[in-house]
C-alpha cells in the first residue's frame, strides 16, 4: 500500500458507508469502510438490523414451540436449524430417536444444504455481475422446495423436524422424486461449472482476492465452507458425529488454491460447489435404505429436561451451528445460546479484506455466505 | 382498462383519458426498490426468480430507492431498521406505493408477544397499500397483492380529494 | 485427548484456588468454574499448553441465573436483587480432539469480567452480545459497544427482570 501513495500528498482517509439498505450485503448489513483512495484500510460490520429476539423467545416458550423460531434463524437452511436444535434437546434428554427417523433426518438436511448453497453460489454470481447462475440457480432450488413441500407443506420455514422424532412421515412419492431429482441434479453440477465456475472473468475477480490465512481463521473460530476452504479438513459430520452420519461414505472438500491462493474467495466458492457433490453422494446412498417404521420416537407429552448443560452442534451449511441449552428442569428452557456460524463467520471480514480495492470487497462479503437472520437472531 | 392492453392493428391513434393512460403506464411498470429484510424477502427473491417470474408484471429491481416506484417490506421491521425504512420511503420520488409482505411487516408476526426489538407492524411508522398475509406468503400470494396493487392503481384518479 | 476431569487436574495444580470447582453431576458436560479476573490467565495457558492446545473458542454464552432475591413492582414485572450473572466459555481443540466448558460467576450489581479477546479474536463479538444483552462489562475489551442492539438503547434485554420500554424514539413498542 505504501509504494501507491506517495509521501508528500496529502491524502486523507475517506469513510464510505454501505447499507443497511445495499443489493449486495445480502440482508441489512451495514458495512463503515474506511478508504484510502480506492484501497481499504479497514472494514466495520455494523449488525442488529434484523435482531428478532430469538433468545427471550425460548424463555418464553415450551421446548417443542422453540422449534418454528430455529427455523427463521437461518432461514436458507431451516431443516438443517431444526435438526440442530432436536439434537441438543435429545442429548440432554437421553433419547433415542427411531432409524427411520435418522435417514429421514439426514436426506433432509443434506438436501437442504444443496438448497443453501445454491442461493450461496447464485447470489454470488450476483454479486460478481453475471446474473444467469441466479436464475439457473433457482431453477433447481424450486425442486428442492417442491420435494420439502410435499413433505411437510411449507416452502421455507419447514418446523418439519422435531424433538423426537419429525412432524410428518415423508410421502409415498418421496423417494421416487428425490431419486429423480439426484439424476436431475447431477449434470447442473457440471453446467454451473461451466457457466460460472471456470468462467474466465469469474476467476479474475475471485482468485486471490480476500485471502483468509488458516491460523487466522481458527483464531476467529471460523467453521463451515470458509474454514475448509483455507485449507483445513474440519468437518463436524466427520470430526464430531452426529444422527448417523458415520453410516455414510463421503469426502470432505478443502480449498486447493487451483485458481490462486489457498483460502481465497475462489476457493470458498468451489468448497461449496463441491460439497454439493458430497451432499448428493449421502442422498443415494441413504435414499435406498430408509428402515420401516415409526417417526416418532416414545417421548413424554411434556418435554421436560433434566436440570442441566449442554452445548451441542451440527454442521450447518453455513459452518458449526451451536446449541447452548439450560435447562432449570421445567417445560422451558432457562437460557439458549446460540452460536450462529455466520455471526463467527462475518467478525473476520475486517482481517480479511485490508488492502483490497473496494470493489473486491463485495466479492469477499459474498463469498462468506452469511445470512442476517441468524447473525442477529 | 381494455383497450390500452389490446393490441394496435390498424392505424396508430389512441384516444383515452389522459388519467387511464397514466394509470397504465405506473401500473405496468412498477419498479421495486430492491430490498430484503428477512426470511421473506427469499421468497421475494424466488418470485423474481426464473419459476415465478416477477417481470412479466413489470417489476424490475431498483437499487436505489430515487429510481423506484414501488417497495415491499419482506420481513421482520425491527426498531433498529424503521427509521431507516422511513428515510427510505422518503426519498422515494411520488407516486409511491408499499406492499407489506408478510405477517412480520403486517403486525409482528411471531414476534408480536415478546419482540422487546421488532416493530409490531410496519404501517406504525409509513403507509401501506397492500398487505400480503403469510408467514412467509408463497410467491403466487405476493403476486396476487401486487395484482391486487395494479387494480389499486388503475382506479386512481388524478382530481383532487374532496373532503 | 483428554477428559474434563483431567483438564481440571491440570488447572488445579497451575492456578490453585482461582480453579473454584467442577460441576460433574450434571447429565451432560461436567462445567469448571474459574474465578472472573483470572479467566485471561486460563485461557492463555489452556490454548498455550501443549496438551491441551485449545485453538477456538466455540460459543460464549453470557447467562442470567436469576438467584437473587425477586420482589415484583407495582406493574407486576420481577425485579431481581443480588446474586449472580454468568458466563459459559465452549473451547475446542481441532488439535487435540477435546472440548471443555469454563463459567464465572459475577455479582449481578457489579459484573466484571476480564475479556479474553486478546486469547481468541472469536471472543470479540460474543463479548460484546453478552454485554449488550446482560450488561456484563468486559475488562479490557478494546471496543466494548452493544452490538445488537441500538446504541441508545437502555437496559439489557435478556436480564430475567428486564421491563420492556413503552416507546423507543416515539415508535410504540409493545403489540
Ligand atoms: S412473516 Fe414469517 S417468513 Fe416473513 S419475515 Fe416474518 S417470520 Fe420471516
Amino acid at each position: 500500500m505504501d509504494k501507491l501513495i506517495s509521501n508528500d500528498v496529502k491524502t486523507e482517509e475517506l469513510v464510505l458507508n454501505m447499507g443497511p439498505q445495499h443489493p449486495s450485503t445480502h440482508g441489512v448489513l451495514r458495512l463503515v469502510v474506511e478508504l484510502e483512495g480506492e484501497l481499504i484500510v479497514n472494514v466495520k460490520p455494523y449488525i442488529g438490523y434484523l435482531h428478532r429476539c430469538f433468545e427471550k423467545h425460548c424463555e418464553a416458550m415450551t421446548y417443542p414451540q422453540v422449534v418454528p423460531y430455529t427455523d427463521r434463524m437461518d432461514y436458507l437452511a431451516s431443516m438443517s436449524n431444526n435438526l440442530g436444535y432436536a439434537i441438543a434437546v435429545e442429548r440432554l434428554m437421553g433419547i433415542e430417536v427411531p432409524e427411520r427417523v435418522e435417514y429421514i433426518r439426514v436426506i433432509m438436511a443434506e438436501l437442504q444444504r444443496i438448497a443453501s448453497h445454491l442461493v450461496a453460489l447464485g447470489t454470488y454470481g450476483v454479486d460478481i455481475g453475471a446474473f444467469t447462475p441466479f436464475l439457473y440457480c433457482f431453477i433447481a432450488r424450486e425442486k428442492i422446495l417442491n420435494l420439502f413441500e410435499m413433505t411437510c407443506g411449507a416452502r421455507l420455514l419447514y418446523n418439519y423436524i422435531w424433538v423426537g422424532g419429525l412432524s410428518h412421515d415423508i410421502h409415498p412419492d418421496f423417494v421416487r422424486l428425490t431419486k429423480e431429482f439426484i439424476e436431475y441434479f447431477k449434470p447442473k453440477i457440471v453446467e454451473l461449472n461451466e457457466l460460472l465456475s471456470f468462467n474466465k472473468i469469474f476467476i479474475e475477480r475471485t482468485a486471490n482476492v480476500g485471502i483468509l490465512p488458516l491460523e487466522t481463521a481458527v483464531n476467529y473460530g471460523v467453521t463451515g465452507p470458509v474454514l475448509r476452504a483455507s485449507g483445513l479438513k474440519w468437518d463436524l459430520r466427520k470430526n464430531d458425529p452426529y444422527s448417523i452420519y458415520h453410516k455414510f461414505d463421503f469426502d470432505i472438500p478443502v480449498g486447493d488454491g487451483r485458481m490462486g491462493t489457498v483460502g481465497d474467495s475462489w476457493d470458498r466458492y468451489f468448497v461449496r460447489v463441491r460439497e454439493m457433490e458430497e451432499s448428493l453422494k449421502i442422498i443415494e446412498q441413504a435414499i435406498d435404505q430408509i428402515p420401516d417404521g415409526d417417526v416418532k420416537a416414545a417421548i413424554p407429552r411434556r418435554i421436560k429436561p433434566p436440570k442441566g448443560t449442554i452445548y451441542s452442534r451440527t454442521e450447518n451449511p453455513k459452518g458449526e451451528l451451536g446449541y447452548f441449552i439450560i435447562s432449570d428442569g421445567s417445560v422451558n428452557p432457562f437460557r439458549v445460546k446460540v452460536r450462529a456460524p455466520s455471526f463467527v463467520n462475518l467478525a473476520v471480514i475486517g482481517e480479511m479484506s485490508k488492502g483490497h480495492l473496494v470493489a473486491d470487497l463485495i466479492a469477499i462479503l459474498g463469498s462468506l455466505d452469511i445470512v442476517l437472520g441468524e447473525i442477529d437472531r | 382498462m381494455g383497450l390500452l392492453d389490446r393490441e394496435f392493428s390498424d392505424g396508430n391513434i389512441v384516444i383515452a383519458k389522459t388519467e387511464d393512460l397514466l394509470n397504465w403506464a405506473r401500473l405496468s411498470s412498477l419498479w421495486q426498490l430492491s430490498f430484503g429484510l428477512a426470511c421473506c424477502a427469499i421468497e421475494m427473491m424466488a418470485t423474481s426468480a426464473s419459476h415465478y417470474d416477477f417481470d412479466r408484471f413489470g417489476v424490475i429491481p431498483r437499487p436505489s430507492p430515487r429510481q423506484a416506484d414501488i417497495i415491499i417490506i419482506s420481513g421482520t421491521v425491527t426498531l433498529k431498521m424503521a427509521t431507516r425504512i422511513k428515510r427510505l420511503y422518503e426519498q422515494m420520488p411520488d407516486p409511491k406505493y408499499i406492499i407489506s409482505m408478510g405477517s412480520c411487516s403486517n403486525c409482528g408476526g411471531p414476534y408480536w408477544e415478546h419482540g422487546y426489538h421488532v416493530l409490531k407492524g410496519v404501517d406504525r411508522v409509513i403507509p401501506v397499500d397492500v398487505y400480503v398475509p403469510g408467514c412467509p406468503p408463497r410467491p403466487e400470494a405476493l403476486l396476487e397483492g401486487l395484482i391486487k396493487l395494479q387494480e389499486k392503481i388503475r382506479h386512481e384518479t388524478l382530481r383532487k380529494k374532496t373532503a | 485427548m483428554k477428559t474434563p476431569g483431567e483438564i481440571f487436574e491440570i488447572l488445579k495444580e497451575k492456578f490453585g484456588d482461582k480453579i473454584t470447582g467442577i460441576e460433574t453431576e450434571l447429565p451432560v458436560e461436567p462445567v469448571i468454574s474459574v474465578d472472573p479476573l483470572a479467566i485471561k490467565e486460563v485461557c492463555e495457558f489452556l490454548r498455550d499448553n501443549d496438551d491441551l492446545r485449545f485453538d477456538t473458542l466455540m460459543s460464549l454464552a453470557g447467562v442470567d441465573d436469576a438467584n437473587g432475591e425477586k420482589t415484583k413492582d407495582e406493574d407486576g414485572y420481577d425485579i431481581i436483587k443480588g446474586g449472580t450473572l454468568s458466563v459459559y466459555y465452549h473451547l475446542d481443540s481441532i488439535q487435540k480432539g477435546h472440548k471443555v466448558t469454563l463459567k464465572v460467576s459475577v455479582e449481578r450489581e457489579k459484573p466484571e469480567v476480564e475479556s479474553v479477546e486478546s486469547v481468541w479474536r472469536a471472543a470479540d463479538w460474543h463479548e460484546r452480545e453478552a454485554f449488550d444483552m446482560y450488561g456484563i462489562v468486559f475488562l479490557n475489551h478494546p471496543d466494548l459497544r452493544r452490538i445488537l442492539m441500538p446504541e441508545d438503547w437502555q437496559g439489557h434485554p435478556l436480564r430475567k427482570d428486564y421491563k420492556n420500554p413503552e416507546y423507543y424514539q416515539g415508535m410504540k413498542v409493545p403489540y
